[in-house]
């Protein structure tokens, strides 16, 4: 069984002025292959510094990131990555994106058109994959990401709020559509997100981080994703025990948020 | 004055054409931009207007034409021109001892082009005789009316009316015969009326520009064919942006991605950028003469720096998400070079090979103008040392299509091959 494990990492940006900032405070994280963990925290906490160097495009200060068996040293394509936006290949079309990871590879159609073709079905894209990127909204951008993603088969998936810039329909019907290809291809999927509901839905496991310097401050064991998938996601959040969770969670982040304002208006 | 009187004809063209296009063409036509409520500010809401765009050129051809009395233009619509046939005036003339004498003058004002032919009258009787001048319109002429009088300038006699109008030189007068003055040495200088249009050699009709361009396209100037010397200037301009481009670019990528490359080249580039072409030009005369050589260099020299900094500017403008998604789909440095960074660098790559072009026209025309043997600003130059004011329009006329025709060109090719750019 493969694992992802996080060991002691921490994270110091030297600043030019002299100073420094303590990103991430030794943080240890063992993740079994199949799980979803969704990353909740205040603004500033570390969350994408964390992702980037389990990504490996970040060296970590100390610490070491370990991958079935062997050591990150840097980006790869056992680790796929989807960003919030911005990603894409605009000179590129839907196809030729999602494409991409195997065509780099060195493969040719013939090795790679028929999985590409199915994961642009999967996810509603199979009647646009001609159309240029800048041609897709928002929803469907996103879903060239997943899709590009996936089709390089990873071991691991990172997201760092795919969803955030998408509005609440879509949005709704993007968490289905992770939780469905999560449990369809069982990938190891690290989702980083600002939204609370969002990462109890998604997560199997949640992490709330702690900021300055940036910490693992408690983690949660769910159940609510494997409600999900192919549920209607708004039944899941009238469970037992949801809005208790939630209520938990956003009253110790508001309380983190709290004391973030509380202590930069005192240096004031 | 007629420059005044230009203007505020133009003026009156624009607001009038404005009025009469929204109150005729507004009513007719509806269509679903127009029903926007709100449009001020709103950039994209603002598209120029078809209509005010043709209204403008034929203005502009309008007001020339009417102002150079152009066959073009119907006779109505010109501005009065200059006196052209016979006229006459008589002058006073008075002697030391207070006798006094008139004298008619004959003018004939030859038009614009024909040659003012010499004649003659009767000189009549009495001490003063009628004198004879043959002048060009729209000038003035110097009058020796004594040469023929029995009492000359130098023995006292003096002008003190013309057309009965007493006179004694100090301020200029006018009778229906045009305007009156004496030089130092007494003898009358006069003009007839000017009108409002423009001579010739100043401001020649559309037509004759035409022809002229038919003349020399056929005939050519200067051993060339008005399409030879264009074509020079164009072989120049791609030549040399070509050349600029080829170097240029891939500097700019090394600048994007070396910091040694960067730290080696910034001073010069940073050095060279603000200095015009046009200061080169001595320079490269000096070192290479005025042959095709050094207007090449020139040139190159002129879209090297642009072309550079439009590359840097497309490396080092890539989104660092799209280079950390393709690192971790799997790709190589050299793949993420060729399919990523080399892409996404074209958008600015065409705005900086736009503006190049726009400046290699500019420069090949101005380093003509100093030194060369065809080529479009050779050809005005020259003409303009003829004041062959015909040839000059025509070639400020097409170098300006020109320059447009290629912008245009430029950016229709923009839209082909890069038409994200502006949309991601
Ligand atoms: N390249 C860098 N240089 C210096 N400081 C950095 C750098 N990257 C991140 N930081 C600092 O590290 C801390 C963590 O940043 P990070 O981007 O990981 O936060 P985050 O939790 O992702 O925040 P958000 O939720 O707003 O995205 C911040 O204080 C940030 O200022
Ligand atoms: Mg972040």
């Amino acid at each position: 069984m493969s694992t992802l494990s996080i060991e002691n990492i921490s994270m110091r940006f030297d600043l030019p002025n002299g100073t420094h900032v303590q990103a991430l405070k030794d943080v240890s994280l063992e993740l079994n292959t199949g799980e979803l963990l969704s990353v909740l925290g205040p603004s500033g906490c570390g969350k994408t510094t964390l992702l980037n160097i389990v990504a490996g495009f970040l060296a970590p200060t100390e610490g070491q990131i370990i991958l079935n068996g062997h050591t990150v040293t840097g980006p790869d394509a056992e680790r796929g990555m989807v960003f919030q936006q911005g990603a894409l290949f605009e000179w590129m079309d839907v196809r030729e994106n999602v494409s991409f990871g195997p065509r780099m590879k060195g493969q040719n159609e013939a090795q790679w058109g028929a999985h590409v073709d199915h994961l642009l079905d999967v996810t509603g894209l199979g009647d646009f994959k001609d159309k240029a990127i800048y041609e897709l909204s928002g929803g469907m951008q996103q879903r060239v990401a997943l899709a590009r993603c996936l089709a390089n088969d990873p071991d691991v998936i990172l997201m760092d709020e795919p969803l955030g810039a998408l509005d609440a329909l879509t949005r709704e019907k993007m968490q289905g559509l992770v939780l469905k290809l999560w449990k369809e291809t069982g990938k190891t999927i690290i989702l980083i997100t600002h939204s609370v509901e969002e990462a109890i839905l998604l997560g199997e496991r949640l992490l709330v981080m702690a900021p300055r310097p940036g910490r693992i401050h408690k983690e949660y064991n769910l159940p609510f994703a494997d409600m999900g998938v192919g549920a209607d996601l708004r039944e899941v959040k009238q469970a037992e025990g949801y809005a208790e969770t939630r209520e938990e969670i956003l009253e110790m982040i508001w309380d983190m948020e709290e004391e973030i304002m509380g202590r930069s208006e005192d240096t004031k | 004055m007629i420059g005044l009187l230009i203007l505020a004809v133009y003026v009156a063209i624009f607001f009038v054409s404005f009025l009469v296009v929204r109150f005729l063409v507004r009513r007719t036509t509806q269509d679903y931009t127009s029903l926007k409520t709100v449009t001020f500010g709103d950039e994209s809401a603002v598209t120029s207007n078809r209509v005010a765009s043709i209204v403008s050129v034929v203005t502009i051809f309008l007001i020339w034409g009417s102002f150079t009395g152009s066959n073009w233009v119907p006779g109505f619509l010109h501005a009065p021109g200059p006196f052209v046939g016979e006229t006459s005036f008589t002058y006073t003339l008075e002697t030391e001892d207070g006798t006094r004498d008139d004298a008619t003058v004959h003018v004939r004002v030859f038009d614009f082009g024909e040659t003012a032919q010499k004649f003659d009258v009767d000189e009549g009787d009495g001490i003063a005789k009628d004198d004879a001048v043959a002048m060009s319109a729209s000038r003035s002429t110097t009058i020796l009316f004594d040469k023929n009088d029995e009492v000359k300038r130098s023995d006292g006699a003096r002008v003190v009316a013309i057309d009965g109008v007493e006179f004694n030189g100090s301020r200029r007068v006018k009778s229906p015969a045009g305007s009156f003055s004496l030089t130092d040495k007494g003898a009358i200088s006069f003009a007839p009326p000017r009108g409002l249009q423009m001579e010739p050699i100043w401001l020649p009709p559309p037509e004759a520009v035409v022809s002229r361009a038919v003349e020399i396209s056929n005939e050519g100037y200067r051993d060339s064919t008005l399409w030879k010397h264009l074509g020079y200037s164009l072989f120049r301009v791609i030549l040399g942006f070509f050349f600029g481009a080829l170097l240029g670019i891939p500097l700019g990528y090394a600048m994007g991605l070396s910091d040694w490359f960067r730290g080696w080249f910034e001073p010069i580039v940073e050095f060279m950028r603000p200095v015009p072409p046009l200061a080169l030009i001595p320079l490269v005369i000096i070192w290479f003469g005025i042959g095709e050589t050094g207007k090449i260099i020139l040139l190159f020299l002129a879209s090297l720096w642009i072309m550079a900094i439009a590359a840097r500017a497309g490396v080092s403008g890539v989104n660092i998400s799209k280079v950390h998604a393709a690192y971790s789909l799997g790709a190589s440095k050299f793949q993420i070079m060729r399919y990523v960074i080399m892409p996404n660098s074209l958008p600015e790559i065409f705005t900086g090979a736009r503006v190049a072009m726009g400046v290699c026209w500019g420069t090949v025309v101005a380093a003509e103008l100093v030194a060369a043997s065809e080529g479009a600003g050779m050809m005005i130059m020259v003409a303009s040392k003829f004041q062959l004011t015909d040839i000059v329009l025509m070639g400020i006329i097409l170098i300006g299509v020109i320059g447009f025709a290629i912008d245009i060109l430029m950016s229709k090719a923009e839209n082909l091959l890069v038409p994200w750019k502006g949309r991601s």
